[in-house]
């Protein structure tokens, strides 16, 4: 790797995973190791990726920089803004929308921003509105991180918003009491 | 009613856990190299007993697709899964890998056996974080007990399984922008042909099929074609993972077999719709993608890939989306428009441009703005978009559109004219 004047550089935990990632490609086709390089370099800088990591990728790659802009701003899971600790995003597709997901917007609105994707005062939060995360049975749904909460309501919704300013996460998954995907 | 003994997916729920000791008691794993060791003729014959038909929507003949990839021992073929679930509606793979990963795993080595091919990926749509880990420990799980990895299952069959998780993007559902993806590019569909059984992954023959298409597979291959055809109407066969969402008391995926009268579906396994069965309003029966069905359709419809196409819609990934009379219909749409003008990947112009006009005009009828020329020019524009695009989702985003006018226009337009004389 040549020198240049990059911030970001994996972790020594990161080193050892992407060599684990490059493992699984042909050694040839390394490039498709992008989608989950740009993954830990997202976790390790605190969720988005600057301008460094984005470059640091690349370089890791030897890809182009704009090959991998390119990835970073099609796929909607890379951020080039900064994001709260906790990054909710409220599904409101038809399936959760059916299920009252303005409920949950709104919900979003009150205790973290009016505005989506701005990141809370003390950087706990930020909500955006997303589109079908693919748990329809358990309409409303929000992501927080790399967790869902499903079968929610506008109250359920608040519970679990104060139980991380409170710092005691409430339990992942159906906040209606029942077991995955059956009929309750 | 589906009976339990037929049932394949009987973990769906996640009562037991997912490791390799619960689905071995579950009759996973049971002797695969003895099924191996009948050969890939053997196993492509029974696929096509079977009839069994892709799960991802299109619903192409399994065996037939898989008698497509090239039999040349020197060809590096190799198995793409799809597990890329993102049409709205749709959350029944999430099920099978969370809960049942290990009959995916086991029905990857069956199906790459049957297709030559040594090496397997999984696209896992990156928002399934969770659903990844437990896929991931299940795979590592599979490599210690010897069950893929070098002489798999101790049946001479090198087979290496690999997990790569997307980033969000729904167009990386259809199978080529996947393989797009997976070499580390933006999700945009290629042309065809060459089709991904010629050139595919890495310019290598390549078959792509749903989660829950190969899932079943060892039990189509443990219990025979035969038994699998035994279940639903000809050419539409077998059991099927059904999700039901949107206005009905008890929202669930369920399994099912095939041909199920819909209404049959949702009172027996979904409570019923909310308000009762009188107070439906429309279905969108296969997922986001196929028109809607008024209540009348619904009534005698079956839940199959047939019949749902004689009434102009489609069994699509069998995502049941159920909405009454509450539902302003109009805005249900424009909603899915909204989705389709966000999930355009920008190749094509007609769905680039399309999608997004489509929707501002959904909008401008929900708001009571449009007259009854602006529908005729709606439609109009989406016949212009429908069969001009490289894949599919240009088509995926005009059909709603005219399912909602095909079978309500009089009544929309007739809330139109109300507004206009209201203001």
């Amino acid at each position: 790797m040549s020198e240049n004047l990059n911030n970001f550089s994996f972790s020594d935990k990161n080193k050892l995973i992407a060599v684990d990632i490059l493992k699984k490609y042909p050694v040839e086709r390394k490039n498709s190791a992008v989608m989950p390089l740009l993954d830990i370099a997202q976790r390790q800088n605190d969720g988005w990726l600057s301008r460094d990591t984005i470059e640091y990728v690349a370089e890791y790659l030897d890809m182009p920089i704009i090959k991998v802009m390119e990835v970073v701003t099609f796929y909607t899971m890379y951020h080039t803004k900064p994001v709260g600790k906790n990054l909710v995003q409220v599904c409101a597709t038809t399936p959760c929308w059916l299920r009252g997901s303005d409920n949950i917007v709104k919900a979003c609105k009150e205790m973290i921003s009016p505005e989506q994707n701005t990141v809370s005062n003390d950087g706990l939060f930020s909500w955006m509105q997303v589109e079908c995360l693919g748990a329809c049975v358990n309409a409303p749904v929000v992501q927080i991180n790399d967790d869902y909460y499903e079968d929610l309501t506008y109250d359920t919704t608040k519970n679990i918003l104060q139980s991380l300013i409170d710092n005691k996460p409430l339990q992942v998954g159906s906040q209606s009491g029942r077991k995955g995907s059956r009929a309750d | 009613m589906l009976k339990e003994k037929d049932k394949i997916f009987n973990n769906l729920y996640g009562d037991k856990s997912y490791s390799l000791t619960d689905a071995k008691n579950r009759g996973d794993w049971d002797q695969t190299s003895d099924l191996i060791k009948k050969g890939s003729d053997w196993i492509i014959e029974e696929m096509k007993k079977s009839e069994l038909r892709g799960r991802g929507g299109a619903g192409f003949p399994t065996g037939l697709k898989w008698s497509f990839m090239p039999k040349d021992p020197n060809s590096n073929n190799y198995l793409v899964v799809n597990a890329d679930e993102s049409e709205p509606g749709t959350c029944k793979d999430r099920d099978m890998i969370r809960n049942e990963p290990h009959k995916l795993i086991e029905g990857c080595l069956l199906s790459s056996f049957a297709m030559n091919a040594h090496n397997c990926y999984i696209y896992i749509r990156g928002e399934y974080f969770n659903e990844a880990v437990v896929l991931q420990k299940a795979i590592d799980e599979a490599y210690d007990a010897g069950l893929v990895g070098k002489n798999a299952c101790g049946s001479g069959w090198d087979f290496d399984i690999y997990l790569h998780r997307g980033a969000g993007a729904y167009i990386c559902g259809e199978e080529t922008a996947l393989l797009e993806s997976l070499e580390g590019k933006k999700g945009q569909p290629r042309l065809k042909p060459p089709f991904p059984a010629n050139k595919g992954l890495y310019g290598s023959p390549t078959t792509v099929n749903n989660v829950e298409t190969i899932a079943v597979v060892p039990a189509i291959l443990r219990r025979g074609g035969d038994w699998f055809s035994s279940f639903g109407r000809t050419k539409n066969t077998g059991t099927k993972v059904f999700c039901i969402s949107g206005h009905v008391n008890k929202p669930c995926n369920v399994e099912e077999e095939m041909s199920i009268p819909l209404k049959e579906l949702i009172e027996k396994h979904a409570g019923g719709v909310v308000g009762g069965w009188n107070n439906l309003k429309a279905i969108i029966p296969g997922g986001s993608s196929v028109p809607l069905i008024p209540k009348s359709t619904c009534d005698t419809v079956l839940m199959d890939f047939d019949s749902l196409i004689d009434v102009k819609s489609g069994l699509g990934t069998a995502a049941v989306i159920v909405m009454d009379k509450s539902t302003d219909l109009v805005k249900a749409i424009a909603n899915l428009s909204h989705f389709y003008k966000h999930e355009s990947c920008g190749q094509c112009t007609p769905c680039r441009e399309g999608a997004g006009w489509m929707w501002r005009m959904m909008e401008k009828i929900a708001r009571g703005e449009a007259s009854s020329h602006d529908i005729d020019k709606l439609l109009d524009v989406t016949k212009q978009i429908e069969g001009h695009t490289i894949c599919a989702l240009g088509d995926a985003a005009a059909w709603p559109i005219q399912g909602l006018f095909r079978h309500f226009r009089d009544e929309i337009e007739d809330q139109l004219i109300k507004k206009v004389r209201a203001a």
